[in-house]
């Protein structure tokens, strides 16, 4: 009888696999450090220096505060005209982009093969090369920040889309709804939390990216990052960290909140 | 003139099985017709081969003298606009008002401006809540479509249908996700609509004792063919047999719901 169950229990699975991945992992995390020259020891060796960058920092020198509060508003600011104008020109890129409702395999392909483009851009890159165009100013960070909210917004806006019911799409169809209507009627009402959740989010991150975009010369708080490090004063750079922090942190819990209560 | 002319209609589907075969059919005016047969017949592809939600493959069909397999973009809508569709689940969007569920009904007959502002004239909104109020649901008209129960959201789907006054109403499996109590007042509204108001209605059922306690006339499906055509009197259990291949199963009965 025991005989028997023994002969019915199926092979186990074999972990030669998983040994195969984590050597894998081991080798290339070796390559890596290897190639960079970065080792645990000059790590430790560099703590002493990092405590006296700390306590150069403090105190933090608070008098320089009024100096940067137009500069972190700036930073606000941008961060929101770029989100705005980023999800609202989402909307029609995640239209098409959704193959429920773009069917034309011509247009949501080469679209959203467009989109990944854009996608893989880094924000900072995009500043750059704003920064180039237009000249130094909060402008190019705006375009900048509008090009990354469109690409984040309108990849999260397109998976939501095709994950909507079709049913309603196809009770405005039976009703003699044209394409706009159908949308209107039909896509609108089950993605637009979806969406406000989404360029909420995308404002959070570009709070964050607006903060260093002034690096490259593209305006807000950035900037001054840039003079108080040149200039050696780690006082004034403490105060614009904290500060930065406790922004990010409030827009960070606002927003969370409000996504929350929409979904 | 018949209201709809079905012509030697064939669908066969990109894996070349057979949805519809050489269906011929004339249904007049003010009829209550029930499409019968098992599931995979073709009863759903025929209904939406009439409002063309399905493309079929060959064939025609005429809605009221107009051939709405030929017509294309406004004229296509222009014909959808007269059949109203019903459905299982619904199609209810749920985030909306049933009021504004209801008005999408209306959509067809203004322009896209006008509509996505969502200004619907006065004799529409009046016609909204008659529609609302011919099938019971009056007091709802402000709630959101998911806080009703599942036999008023289907209530509220024929309301949109009253709205868009539709001349044919086309409605597949209507009460197949219903309690047996739901799917009496359902029926009943479907009746009553088709008696006081003429309009012409095909609905899909399984259960066949329904079939026979609301219809005019009965359709039998099977394998894409029409294999029963007549009236409920004709519609024996032994008929009944022929189009389902075998004999009735309990589960096809609703039985006896005292309402």
């Amino acid at each position: 009888m025991s005989a028997n169950t023994e002969l019915k229990r199926p092979k186990a699975p074999g972990r030669l696999k998983l040994y195969f991945t984590a050597a894998l992992l081991l080798v290339l995390l070796w390559v890596s450090s290897v190639q960079t020259e970065s080792s645990l020891s000059e790590l430790i060796k560099g703590f002493p220096n990092m405590l006296d960058l700390l306590k150069e920092m403090f105190p933090p020198r608070w008098s320089y505060f009024h100096k940067i509060v137009d500069a972190m508003l700036d930073t606000i600011r941008m961060a929101l005209v770029g989100t705005t104008i980023g999800a609202i020109l989402a909307i029609p890129v995640a239209l098409l982009c959704a193959s429920n409702i773009t069917a034309i395999k011509w247009i949501t392909y080469p679209v959203r093969l467009v989109l990944n483009l854009v996608r893989t851009m880094p924000d900072l890159l995009l500043a750059a090369i704003f920064v180039a165009i237009f000249g130094l100013g909060p402008l190019p960070g705006i375009f900048a920040l509008s090009v990354f909210s469109l690409g984040l917004v309108a990849k999260l806006t397109y998976e939501a889309l095709e994950t909507i019911e079709p049913g309603p799409l196809e009770a405005m169809t039976s009703v003699g709804a044209n394409m706009t209507q159908r949308i209107v009627y039909g896509v609108m009402p089950q993605i637009q939390a979806h969406f406000i959740s989404f360029t909420l989010y995308t404002f959070e991150i570009n709070v964050r990216a607006a903060a260093i975009l002034g690096l490259v010369g593209a305006g807000g708080i950035g900037h001054y990052y840039e003079v108080t490090l040149g200039f050696l004063e780690y006082d004034k750079t403490c105060v614009i960290i904290l500060f930065t922090l406790a922004i990010v942190l409030l827009i960070d819990y606002a927003s969370t909140k409000l996504r929350e209560k929409l979904l | 003139m018949s209201m709809i002319e079905i012509r030697n209609v064939s669908k066969i589907y990109p894996n070349a099985t057979k949805g519809l075969n050489g269906i011929n059919l004339s249904i007049d005016k003010g009829e209550f017709v029930v499409i019968v047969g098992l599931s995979g017949a073709g009863k759903s592809t025929l209904l939406r081969s009439i409002n063309r939600l399905h493309d079929i493959s060959e064939g025609e069909i005429l809605i009221n003298g107009s051939s709405i397999t030929g017509a294309k973009g406004k004229q296509l809508r222009m014909i959808r606009r007269n059949i109203g569709m019903i459905f299982q689940s619904f199609n209810l969007v749920k985030r909306s008002t049933v009021l504004r569920n209801v008005l999408a009904g209306r959509v067809g007959y203004h322009s896209t401006l006008r509509t996505i502002l969502g200004m619907f004239p006065k004799p529409d909104i009046d016609l909204a809540f008659e529609a609302l109020d011919r099938v019971n649901i009056v007091e709802k008209a402000y709630s959101r479509a998911d806080e009703l129960s599942g036999g008023q959201q289907q209530r509220v789907a024929i309301a949109r249908v009253l709205a868009q006054e539709a001349k044919i109403i086309l409605a597949d499996e209507p009460v197949a996700s219903l309690d047996p109590l739901t799917t009496k007042q359902v029926m009943d509204d479907l009746k009553k609509i088709n008696q006081e108001l003429g309009i012409t209605t095909i609905v899909n059922l399984h259960f066949i004792d329904l079939a026979r306690e609301y219809a005019t006339r009965i359709i039998g499906l099977r394998a894409g063919e029409v294999v029963f055509d007549g009236p409920v009197s004709e519609a024996t259990d032994e008929r009944f047999a022929e189009i389902y291949g075998r004999p009735i199963k309990r589960d096809e009965l609703l039985g006896d719901v005292s309402v």
